[in-house]
């Protein structure tokens, strides 16, 4: 692959592209943009609002999965940082609405990095605890309830207009340069990634590894926190149920995307943004389309298997397959 | 007999919160809320035997619950709009799930992906397809659905022992014995303990990978069609997130996650905790469903520490003889 792929980014780029080429077909009117009331509108932008919980959610995911980890939990974050926010937001003001939210994510993340860097517990098994046990306490928060709020500062944060941008954009975009540049700005990246490369290795040669995984759990819970406060802020209410439901998977889904490896080791931030925005793409693709929703459960599933084929361990090229199935027959 | 510490304390759980429950409500400790218990719980304790399999060898299957959704769907529509005969209906899909499970284990053996990964995109896929068959639920009328469902075994004190109760308390004890006693069996333990060392000692790995999955999703299409018994109805969106529920009832049973430790019967105890976190919730009725999940959070909390620390204390007497060594 990397004979044909000059750069890294370049497959997810010509595969946004085709994507968006096969949307334009669908839907002659999807490069429409039209400004009203100070506000793009359009089908891109809509999928870039749309995007924006699953591209919040992949900027924390990017981190833990270069450190060799995976957080199951950010759904179940998404539902309790949402009902806080739901309940608090018609008696509080904003920053303390967003405060206590935020806070909340920031103590899961804490939480799940305590069991997998201090404990040793797998991620997988560690973040498990929070997925299951989670939503329950989103459950309690709202007593049961879908909490609704008509506080306009909560709303704004969900359907407002800054610079003509949806405001959910503009913060993922801010977020995205805001972990960018204290990442990449720093050799704090480069130690994330060695964490993941070999731990043992990194230990001895004197990364903290285990405060760097406790710091990219604690991101990951405060940007699925952010998600969360988005998403109850765009539908006014928050649903302990439904909230963040398997948005965990579209998380991890947009990072594998974006050629970040599930063995850690490297990560990009921009490429999983990217993923998100990919299958965001294809999401709104299928609506427009007219096929039923559902449909985009088959379309993601072959979209996981092509992705991981290609990355493969053990596949440096189709002819690798080739050999291997003939060595196999034989 | 390693592994069975773990058992035994799911076990005393098990007791204790039963008897906790029966000194509250003295109602529970009677059969017939036992028998209940096994058949809300069968399809769950069928789907569970087939992941201890997949646990201990080191793996996961996360695609089990869309796997028991389709089978449901399948069944429903294979017999009332394909106008099949129910019981070649089954064996269709126990055929077709079979299958699937032994691509997964395929892939994830010849392109050594993660289970984890490659499971996931079989939920997408399992789930995505049963959408394609119908979002409806399908109502399923066949006369040996009100047979099957009417079929118990009466137990002294008035419980009963439904036919579906049975077959997943034949399943698990045929999975404890296939774990225990068979070559089968110990090629999962060996495969969990060490990939490359049981490789060495002569496990076809590959064979036992596909195996291992093709077990767990026959079961998943096992416990699917059990589960169209239980509702007679077949529906798209059945057992959402029972896959979670299935690995939350492997590692309250004791089993290990990093694979290599675990019984068939631990798993068994571990579904009857869930259950009875449930009944406890339903006879209290106050307490809302969510506090099974809180409940049982807070249970793979304790278990999964409890399993760390006797990692932790296995370990240490084997560094001190190789620090007295050198």
């Amino acid at each position: 692959m990397t004979g044909l792929l000059p750069r890294r980014g370049l497959a997810q780029i010509l595969a946004l592209i085709v994507i968006l080429a096969v949307d334009r077909v669908v839907s002659p009117q999807f490069f429409d943009l039209r400004l009203q009331d100070g506000r793009l509108f359009g089908s891109l932008v809509d999928v870039l609002n749309r995007g924006t919980p699953v591209a919040l959610l992949s900027l924390g995911m990017v981190l833990v999965i270069a450190t060799r980890g995976i957080d199951l939990s950010v759904g179940a974050v998404m539902a309790i940082s949402g009902a806080i926010a739901a309940s608090l937001a018609d008696t509080h003001s904003l920053a303390v609405v967003l405060a206590a939210a935020l806070g909340a994510g920031l103590i899961c993340g804490l939480w799940n990095g305590f069991l997998v860097a201090v404990l040793g517990m797998q991620p997988i098994v560690a973040t498990l605890i929070l997925m299951v046990a989670g939503r329950g306490v989103a459950q309690l928060i709202t007593e049961g309830r879908i909490v609704t709020f008509s506080s306009p500062d909560l709303v704004w944060l969900g359907n407002g207009s800054i610079l003509g941008l949806p405001v959910p954009v503009a913060i993922a975009l801010g977020m995205l340069i805001l972990t960018g540049a204290v990442v990449r700005g720093s050799a704090l990246g480069l130690l994330i990634e060695a964490t993941g490369g070999n731990a043992r290795a990194s230990e001895l040669a004197g990364v903290g590894t285990r405060a760097m995984i406790l710091a990219v759990y604690v991101w990951c819970g405060v940007c699925a926190a952010l998600a969360g406060v988005i998403a109850a802020a765009d539908i006014m209410g928050a649903d302990a149920n439904n909230a963040g439901l398997w948005l965990e998977l579209d998380a991890i889904l947009a990072v594998v995307i974006g050629g970040t490896s599930l063995f850690g080791g490297r990560f990009s931030l921009v490429l999983a943004v990217l993923g998100a925005l990919i299958i965001q793409t294809m999401n709104t693709g299928i609506l427009l389309s007219g096929y039923p929703p559902e449909f985009n459960l088959l379309v993601k599933a072959v979209v996981v298997l092509a992705v991981l084929l290609l990355q493969s361990p053990k596949l440096s090229g189709f002819a690798g397959v080739v050999t291997r199935l003939r060595g196999t027959k034989a | 007999m390693k592994g069975l510490p773990p058992v035994l304390i799911t076990a005393i759980v098990l007791v204790a919160g039963f008897a906790l429950c029966a000194v509250q409500f003295p109602n529970i400790a009677s059969t017939r809320v036992v028998g209940n218990l096994l058949t809300d719980n069968a399809f769950l304790g069928i789907v569970a035997t087939g992941m201890t399999f997949v646990v201990i060898s080191g793996g996961i299957d996360l695609s089990v619950g869309s796997v028991i959704g389709f089978t449901t769907v399948f069944v429903a529509l294979a017999i009332e709009r394909w106008g099949m005969p129910p019981l070649v209906a089954f064996v269709a899909i126990l055929a077709l799930s079979a299958a699937f499970g032994a691509a997964m284990g395929a892939v994830i053996h010849v392109f050594d992906l993660p289970p984890f990964i490659v499971t996931l995109a079989g939920m997408f896929l399992a789930r995505g397809a049963s959408f394609l068959l119908s979002t409806e639920s399908v109502p399923i009328t066949a006369p040996i659905y009100s047979t099957v469902s009417d079929f118990a075994l009466r137990l002294p004190g008035g419980g009963r022992l439904t036919a579906v109760a049975i077959i997943m308390l034949a399943i698990v004890i045929g999975g404890a014995l296939l774990l225990q006693l068979t070559r089968f069996g110990a090629n999962v333990y060996a495969l969990g303990g060490s990939r490359a060392t049981a490789s060495l000692m002569g496990v076809a790995v590959g064979r036992m990978t596909v195996k291992i999955y093709m077990l767990s999703s026959l079961l998943a299409g096992i416990a699917g069609i059990v589960f169209s018994f239980y509702t007679s109805a077949g529906y798209s969106l059945s057992a959402v997130g029972v896959e979670l529920d299935t690995i939350a009832a492997v590692v309250i049973g004791g089993t290990l996650l990093t694979g290599g430790q675990g019984s068939a019967i631990g798993t068994f105890l571990g579904v009857l905790i869930q259950g009875m976190i449930q009944t406890y919730i339903n006879f209290d009725g106050t307490l809302s469903s969510w506090w099974t999940k809180i409940a049982t959070g807070v249970l793979l909390f304790a278990f999964i520490a409890l399993q760390q620390g006797l990692v932790a204390l296995a370990r240490r007497p084997v560094a001190k003889r190789a620090g007295a060594v050198s």
